[in-house]
């Protein structure tokens, strides 16, 4: 794409890179006014292109409805999800497609719908559930067809009844899903929890879902794939939180990708003046923004606004032992021993004793009354490990060319 | 709005909890046991409280700034290893020697290592050990009768089997002395006079609420169950090492520490005497120096159960709480090392 360009809503602007990777479209219909590196949500910047809106909304000739979803094929359902550019919209943004074609040696017998979400705050998937629960349901659907499953369950925590009815109510007939009320417990709507929840499965450490023959989707996710089957339309679109107490009022929106976070903000009555801390979904997993001139990208499922009385900048104190880090951990780790590990940079140790199985929930850390940084440390414990294992990637290659 | 936004690494809320609150939450809980040794042995009793808490304070305040390091006297940490340090002490002790008991604590036994959090060996019960290597003779004999009560806990008028000792000294005496061929068969009737005495439920009734010999705070029972149960529902401590090191103690002790052979001891009677309930839910479960994996922290009971018995049972002393908990705080980083949990879909390695 070059600067001059016009598009229009769900032209391809960016190929994907390969397997893992999915293209990206154009959200609104205009031309394009900049290409160049700007803030990412994520943190630093990233290549982007600036589309600059005609107000026309015209829709690119490739979107087209279908009427023939009810006799597509796995493989052909699989290619739809793929070309429209989806991603899991629980925040991980891991493109769909590569979730839906396991190796034939990974059996996959039951699909999950991720309706937990359990971060505090976040209400995108609750409502997307109360609002399109048929759609919700048909997109699922289409996602346990695309991998010739014929199980599926819908887990949603029983503080939203209401969800649990609405999607109760929109099962398809003869479709084996079942809905299931869980526990009310953070972090319930992590993967590996979800499944140990539901199914009594326990993931491998260091293996996937498919290991024990599962496949998680969050909710969005299915809303997406069944407009994107029925209605032809790609991932232009998805369902944000924007709240906290200095927002006006909070609300959900369905933004266009692409929206800059500050006019999301203009939408939901702008902000008082009082603002500590921006983050990027919820308040435990969350990533924390230094500007509003941010877009909202395919994993952002909330913007979420904390003034100064609900943020702590104490410095952290000593680790006292008190163990409750090592009782909040989902996954059984020892988050205390980890720290002190990466601290001193003993990253084999850290490893050794489950750093990589760290799926940052952040409940160590929320527990802990000395204020450790746990997770900080955590996250760059992993990169140091990341990188020692490129180091020694590197190392061997070297061996091998001499 | 503001210019600039805060940034850091999730999570971006956190539980309104600190050390200072876990700390205080001990000293509240210990208040009813503090109100309880005043009662039993007088004002004298306070006076040692608040001189221990107040050396502690002191030397922490000190040397935190000789190291330039933030002065953190208020955590309320010193302030608990104050108030344990006068409860592992006798009554009847000179007024200096709780005070060098907790300049040693806290110096030698925390501030050396770094302050809190760093320490390997609980404070208070380091600084018992200093007191009682230094001058034996007033760390076991110095105590008092107990207001409402006797000394020995005994209702018995007239035996002269012991004086001036602790229910657990008179126990371990008559025990020694029914089990010694040479005792004359008078001494062996009154023994077993005293052992039955011991056993009422009079005297039980004397040490479930303290109105007896023994160690500033730690002669009741209940009042010092009532701060633990606080505790507990605090999440402050929790049940594994507790129960773990008082059900090893009442099971070993019942085998082993009756007078007329196996399963003949007291177990009621060794729960309650002495400093284990003292030592089980405040002193055990010190957060610094016991282990954070649940099986290390069921091994770590299990082991400091194990060594109590053995020194009431056979060492140099008729109580073994505080030696016991400072092995077993010596243990506690090769326990953790060992009993690291079994991670969330580990798979056992087939060996």
């Amino acid at each position: 794409m070059k600067v001059g360009d016009e598009v229009k809503v769900g032209t391809v602007i960016g190929e994907a890179a390969g397997f893992v990777s999915v293209p990206v479209h154009a959200s609104i219909s205009g031309r394009v006014t900049a290409v160049g590196r700007f803030p990412h949500p994520l943190g630093g910047e990233h290549q982007a292109i600036v589309i600059e809106g005609d107000g026309e909304d015209s829709w690119d000739e490739s979107v087209v409805p279908r009427d023939n979803v009810d006799s597509l094929g796995s493989r052909e359902l699989i290619d739809i999800i793929r070309d429209a550019g989806i991603v899991g919209l629980g925040g991980a943004a891991f493109p769909t497609h590569v979730k839906l074609s396991p190796p034939d040696s990974k059996p996959i017998d039951t699909v999950i719908l991720n309706g937990a979400e359990c971060e505090p705050w976040l209400t995108a998937d609750h409502r997307l559930m109360l609002e399109r629960p048929a759609d919700v349901m048909r997109g699922f659907h289409l996602i346990m067809r695309a991998l010739g499953c014929e199980r599926g369950f819908v887990g949603i925590e029983s503080n939203k009844l209401d969800a649990v009815q609405a999607m109760k109510a929109a099962i398809p007939a003869d479709s084996g899903i079942r809905v299931v009320a869980l526990q009310v417990k953070y972090p319930q709507g992590a993967e590996k929890q979800l499944i140990d929840s539901i199914l009594r499965r326990k993931v491998p450490a260091g293996g996937l879902p498919m290991d024990v023959g599962v496949v998680v989707q969050n909710v969005g996710t299915a809303l997406a794939v069944y407009e994107a089957c029925h209605e032809g339309t790609p991932l232009v679109r998805r369902v944000v939180t924007v709240t906290g107490n200095p927002v006006g009022s909070p609300s959900n929106f369905r933004p266009r990708i692409g929206t800059m976070v500050a006019s999301l903000v203009e939408q939901a009555g702008g902000l008082s003046d009082d603002v500590s801390k921006v983050i990027s979904g919820g308040p435990m997993m969350g990533m924390a923004q230094f500007t509003l001139d941010v877009p909202v990208i395919k994993g952002m499922s909330g913007v979420l606004f904390l003034g100064p009385g609900e943020i702590d900048t104490r410095p952290p104190d000593p680790c006292i032992r008190c163990g409750h880090c090592v009782h909040s951990c989902p996954m059984k780790l020892l988050p205390t021993t980890i720290e002190k590990y990466v601290m001193v940079e003993a990253i084999d140790k850290a490893v050794e004793i489950g750093l990589n199985d760290c799926i940052e929930c952040g409940s160590c850390a929320y527990v802990c009354p000395s204020r450790r940084r746990l997770v900080h440390q955590f996250k760059y414990g992993k990169y140091l490990a990341a990188e020692l294992r490129k180091k020694a990637a590197e190392r061997s290659e070297k061996e091998k060319a001499s | 709005m503001s210019d600039h936004f805060i940034v850091s690494a999730s999570p971006h809320v956190r539980q309104n909890t600190s050390i200072q609150k876990v700390m205080f939450g001990v000293v509240i809980a210990l208040v009813p046991a503090v109100v309880g040794s005043v009662y039993f042995y007088g004002l004298r009793a306070l006076l040692l409280i608040l001189l221990s808490c107040l050396a502690a304070l002191v030397t922490e305040g000190v040397i935190q700034r000789l190291r330039g390091v933030p002065v953190t006297m208020g955590d309320g940490s010193a302030l608990v290893t104050g108030i344990l340090l006068a409860f592992n002490i006798p009554p009847g002790v000179p007024w200096w020697m709780p005070v060098v008991g907790s300049v040693f604590a806290i110096a030698i036994g925390k501030q050396v290592f770094g302050g809190v959090g760093y320490n390997p060996l609980n404070p208070a019960l380091l600084g018992r050990a200093f007191l009682l290597a230094s001058w034996p003779v007033q760390m076991t004999t110095a105590w008092l009768p107990s207001h409402g009560g006797t000394l020995s806990g005994l209702t018995l008028k007239g035996v002269d089997v012991v004086t001036q000792a602790t229910p657990l000294a008179v126990m371990r005496k008559v025990t020694e002395i029914i089990g010694d061929p040479n005792s004359t068969t008078h001494q062996i009737v009154q023994a077993r006079e005293v052992l039955a005495d011991l056993g009422s439920s009079e005297s039980i009734a004397n040490l479930f609420t303290g109105a007896v010999g023994g160690c500033i705070g730690e002669t009741s029972a209940i009042l010092l169950l009532i701060g633990a149960a606080y505790l507990m529902y605090k999440h402050y401590i929790e049940w594994r090492i507790p129960s773990t090191y008082i059900l090893t103690v009442v099971i070993l002790m019942w085998v082993f520490g009756g007078p007329s052979g196996l399963f003949t001891g007291n177990a009621l009677f060794h729960f309650l005497a002495g400093g284990l309930i003292l030592g089980a839910f405040y002193m055990a479960t010190d957060m610094v120096t016991s282990p954070v994996s649940p099986r290390g922290m069921i091994i770590f009971g299990v082991g400091c159960g194990v060594l109590t018995s053995v020194i009431r049972l056979i060492g140099g002393y008729p109580e073994g709480v505080s030696y016991s908990i400072l092995l077993m705080n010596v243990a506690t980083p090769l326990i953790d090392r060992h009993t690291r949990p079994k991670k969330f879909g580990e798979v056992k390695k087939s060996g």
